[in-house]
């Protein structure tokens, strides 16, 4: 007879429920539809030097006029410098996503593990880690990412250091609510008498546990990345070599496309980033209704 | 005339037991301003050492693309060169004035930030006024109407609004109501506090300025009216799921007065305390719309201070802002402690 | 004179998956001063029962038949007048007094709410209306001013208790008033209703699982069971000598402490009452039933009348039960 071991029934249950996750987002007609703008623009983040050379980039091999409207040839326009703004749009995509999605992978590991830990360990470990939270969350973020950013220097690491680390409070605080109440649950006082160590706790108990939360949670930091990100580098903080859609915003609002009613320059790479910034958000909606559901109507 | 009497009728308030020499509220009170007052001097400990525990050359900082006077140069590196100790002692003594003046405008750092900061408190005072009105209704409106037209319009705009940086929202507000788009003329100023030459303590002055300040204001208060307006909505929506909604409903009441008496004013209790909790991204909603509107308060001087670097004007901001927002963080605590009687008693 | 009647009524609420039949084809009957009792388990439909009295089921709840209050159809009513009769015809003391009390409220405030509702009087009278209303429910005027989180569990209780009289209603229903009270307590809440009862000659609808509460407390008891009522009779008849499978384990489920013959009754019944919306075929009982036979499991029994009390049970009939 083979015996079945826990851990495979254990990952069988996991794989189920993840299922079941995946078919209740399904039945969510606005997650779908930001989970489609978001793939829509992470292909063409991912295609963009097959539909634009990178030359189109560079200022000195600029070939349009300054400040055209709209044409059959420039479907957004050209900029300041005459460069195709369709072009700076769609090769933009690719460091506002990068930067939101791994300044959001940064914030989501920090944030996980301090929460995790200040929820489990009670006493001064607890104390003091929770303090360091409460700390962060009142900190106003963006005088403290500009403090941060000016001392650090401009660069697209540094960036993404920048936001990982201003925003790594906010997860970590819903990840210690969350870790209290399963640590109060009865099997894990069972775990405990069974002589499990803490870090085994932590990772194979409570972490599967807060797993949805904290899925539904990096969703809507992705959303606060991007946003993060497009502030400081519209303020000059960014990596200036790097094209996001925070620098083109920085580039026209500098060289007075406002005055100029360049209208096409300002508004393409904003509607860029609220339509991201919406889908990441729908999405993380329709998860958090599927694991907290409130009240439908009657 | 009592039909039972009996040991059920003494009173169960913590006060029977242990009598603390402080009234609960008051306890509680005391323990918020303590945990300011930390955070606080946290913020000052951080401001010190951010700068001088970093990798390089911290003189560079100073004097980056910046053609210093070599005497200025000496007095630098004597400071710096100093033991630490010397240094954050000498810090300590006053942390809130620097001891070198703002390198952009060569004056104390307190006279820059000085004149700079009624026109910040003005532009965002009126706006989070405003939102906080507006957003609180929209919220409770959409919440009463749930799944219906009007909440279906109003959540999907709220959504889109909370997804759009605010200082783009303010570019497009701009360039259609300032400069003119598509045959449409401007009519709000391009930006500014005031036209130049008008004396704005008169009454034309006033209105010149709050001509000036529309388009601002506005953006503002329809970006931060977003995020109010949600979590009103939410906060309502899990109130009217209570159990004593209903026994107000068994007696008689109207349903919109089960609403108005009872759900409301509970769920408006979480809505502060959100609201507050989110001071910081008000502050930093003032630093970029000052700058897109060239509005001469603190929020655009930040913005000239990491341009310079400006290191002192930009280390006492930081303080500045920090203080604000953690005193209002307090307020918000202590105000919820009057309001909800379940903490005060 | 019937204060409140149930003449074949029928509610279904709508969920997600379909419908669900919470009561089916009940029919009942309270006349003015009579207290009378529900007994059953979770999910049998009582406290729907409670709630349609007042009109207080979501909106997509679907009833049929007739529920008549004081000879109005409850159904019929507008919604003024539903309003009026809320509170001061019939008032509900709903289950869990813990949160059916607003918290950021003071009693006074609460108490004296319905009575500025109904009644044509101005603060300060009714302020003086819920001191007395207090002092009737045994607790002090004085603590009319604090909060509910002040209070302990059986106080709360009273309070609401307090509240439901304070339109001076003809019909109280009381759902699990005893639920989550020690039993020093529960006692003292039960005597309070029986002497209310008493002094303002109140039709009571006493709600609760614990058939040995309504025994003592109760004139007549109906043992509801999958949303029908399969045994009625007097509290006292019902609770001794239990004509219905269903209620002889209820009432065997508490043992009265001396009584020889409770020794030998049945403990309980094995499994689960079924999911309102996944009802057996026939008999919903007969899963559990200890004396099913095949007759139980193809037609589901009528209420048939046995003297004075009445019973849905195929085997009822046969003398050996």
């Amino acid at each position: 007879m083979t015996s079945v071991s826990t851990r495979s029934i254990v990952w069988a249950r996991r794989r189920r429920s993840w299922k079941q996750l995946g078919e209740q987002f399904r039945r969510s007609r606005t997650g779908i539809l930001g989970l489609a703008i978001f793939v829509t623009f992470a292909t063409l983040a991912l295609a963009a030097p097959l539909l634009f050379d990178s030359s189109q980039l560079d200022v000195t091999k600029a070939t349009g006029g300054v400040y055209e409207s709209p044409t059959a040839r420039y479907w957004l326009g050209t900029d300041d410098a005459g460069r195709n703004v369709l072009a700076l749009v769609v090769w933009g995509a690719r460091i506002s996503l990068l930067v939101g999605l791994c300044a959001t992978v940064l914030s989501m590991c920090i944030g996980t593990a301090v929460g995790i830990a200040s929820g489990h360990f009670r006493g001064v470990i607890g104390g003091v880690l929770d303090r360091v939270i409460d700390w962060f969350l009142v900190i106003p973020f963006l005088p403290l990412a500009i403090v941060l950013a000016t001392v650090l220097g401009k660069s697209l690491l540094n960036i993404i250091i920048v936001i990982g680390v201003t925003s790594w409070p906010a997860t970590a605080r819903l990840i210690r609510a969350q870790t209290l109440s399963v640590e109060g649950r009865p099997y894990l006082e069972r775990a405990k008498a069974l002589g499990s160590g803490d870090l085994h706790q932590m990772t194979r108990h409570v972490l599967p546990n807060v797993m949805p939360l904290v899925l539904a949670n990096t969703t809507l930091a992705v959303s606060i990345s991007i946003l993060s990100e497009t502030t400081l580098s519209f303020l000059g903080l960014g990596d200036p070599t790097a094209v996001s859609w925070g620098t083109i915003l920085d580039d026209a609002f500098s060289t007075g496309a406002i005055s100029a009613g360049a209208w096409w320059y300002l508004a393409a790479p904003g509607v860029c980033v609220v339509l991201v910034v919406l889908a990441f958000n729908l999405v993380g909606r329709a998860l958090e209704d599927i694991l907290d559901p409130r009240e439908a109507p009657q | 005339m009592s039909l039972i009497s009996g040991p059920d009728t003494a009173p169960r308030s913590s006060a029977s037991g242990r009598r603390g020499v402080l009234a609960p509220g008051v306890r509680y009170g005391l323990s918020r301003v303590l945990s300011a007052v930390g955070t606080f001097i946290f913020v000052i400990l951080f401001n010190f050492f951010l700068f001088r525990l970093l990798p390089g050359d911290p003189i560079s900082l100073y004097t980056r693309g910046r053609d210093v006077d070599p005497e200025i140069k000496r007095q630098l590196q004597a400071r710096f060169n100093a033991p630490i100790a010397e240094q954050f002692f000498a810090y300590i003594r006053n942390p809130f004035v620097p001891e070198l003046p703002s390198q952009r405008f060569s004056a104390p750092v307190w006279d820059v930030i000085g004149p700079r900061i009624w026109p910040t408190l003005l532009l965002v005072g009126t706006a989070t006024v405003l939102a906080t009105v507006f957003g609180v209704w929209l919220g409770i409106r959409s919440a009463w109407k749930r799944g219906q037209r009007f909440d279906k319009i109003a959540t999907t705009v709220t959504l889109v609004l909370y997804s759009m940086p605010e200082f783009w929202f303010g570019m497009i507000l701009l360039i259609v109501f300032s400069v003119g788009v598509f045959g449409i003329p401007g009519i709000f100023p391009v930006g500014g506090l005031s036209t130049p030459g008008v004396n704005i303590a008169t009454f034309a002055g006033t209105a010149d300025v709050a001509w000036h300040l529309a388009l601002p204001v506005f953006t503002l208060t329809v970006i931060y009216l977003a995020e109010y307006s949600l979590v009103m909505r939410a906060s309502l929506i899990d109130e009217m799921g209570a159990d004593y909604l209903r026994t107000a409903r068994a007696k008689g009441l109207r349903e919109a007065d089960v609403r108005r008496r009872h759900a409301v004013p509970n769920a408006l209790l979480p809505t502060t305390t959100l609201i507050f909790l989110n001071l910081g991204f008000v502050v930093g909603g003032a630093i970029t719309i000052e700058y897109v509107f060239s509005v001469a308060g603190l929020g655009s001087l930040t913005v000239l201070a990491l341009r310079g670097p400006d290191i002192p004007l930009l280390q006492t901001l930081f303080l500045l802002f920090s203080a604000a927002v953690i005193i209002a963080n307090l307020v918000a605590d202590l105000l919820y402690a009057r309001l909800d009687p379940r903490v005060r008693t | 004179m019937t204060l409140l009647e149930f003449d074949d009524v029928s509610i279904t609420y709508q969920a997600r998956h379909g419908l669900v039949p919470a009561v089916r084809n009940l029919s009942l009957s309270l006349p003015l001063g009579q207290t009378l009792g529900i007994a059953g388990e979770s999910g049998c439909g009582k406290t729907t029962l409670a709630d349609s009295v007042l009109r207080l089921l979501p909106k997509s709840a679907q009833v049929s038949g007739h529920i008549r209050l004081d000879g109005e159809d409850v159904m019929a009513m507008s919604f003024g007048q539903l309003r009026a009769a809320r509170w001061a015809k019939a008032a509900v003391v709903f289950q869990g007094a813990m949160h059916a009390l607003n918290p950021v409220q003071r009693i006074e405030t609460q108490l004296a709410e319905p009575i500025l509702l109904h009644e044509d009087v101005g603060v300060q009278a009714a302020r003086v209306r819920v001191g007395e209303l207090l002092e009737q429910v045994g607790l002090p005027a004085t603590r009319a001013g604090d909060y509910p989180h002040q209070l302990s569990g059986g106080q709360k209780q009273r309070v609401m208790i307090a509240m439901a009289l304070a339109c001076r209603p003809s019909l109280l229903i009381a759902d699990e008033p005893t639920t989550a009270l020690d039993v020093m307590v529960q006692a003292q809440v039960l005597d309070l209703l029986a002497s209310l009862v008493r002094q303002f000659g109140l039709g009571v609808m006493l709600i609760s699982h614990d058939l040995s509460v309504l025994a003592g407390a109760c004139d007549r008891v109906a043992v509801m069971y999958a949303g029908r009522i399969v045994e009625e009779g007097a509290a006292s008849d019902v609770f001794a000598r239990p004509l219905h499978p269903y209620a002889k384990a209820l009432a065997g489920a508490f043992p009265r402490i001396g009584d020889q013959a409770f020794r030998y009754a049945p403990a309980g019944l094995p499994g689960d009452p079924p999911f309102p919306g996944d009802l057996p075929p026939g008999c919903p009982l007969h899963p559990r039933c200890p004396i099913a036979v095949e007759a139980c499991s193809t037609a589901e029994p009528l209420l048939s009348r046995y003297g004075d009390r009445e019973a849905a049970c195929h085997r009822v009939g046969e003398g050996l039960v």
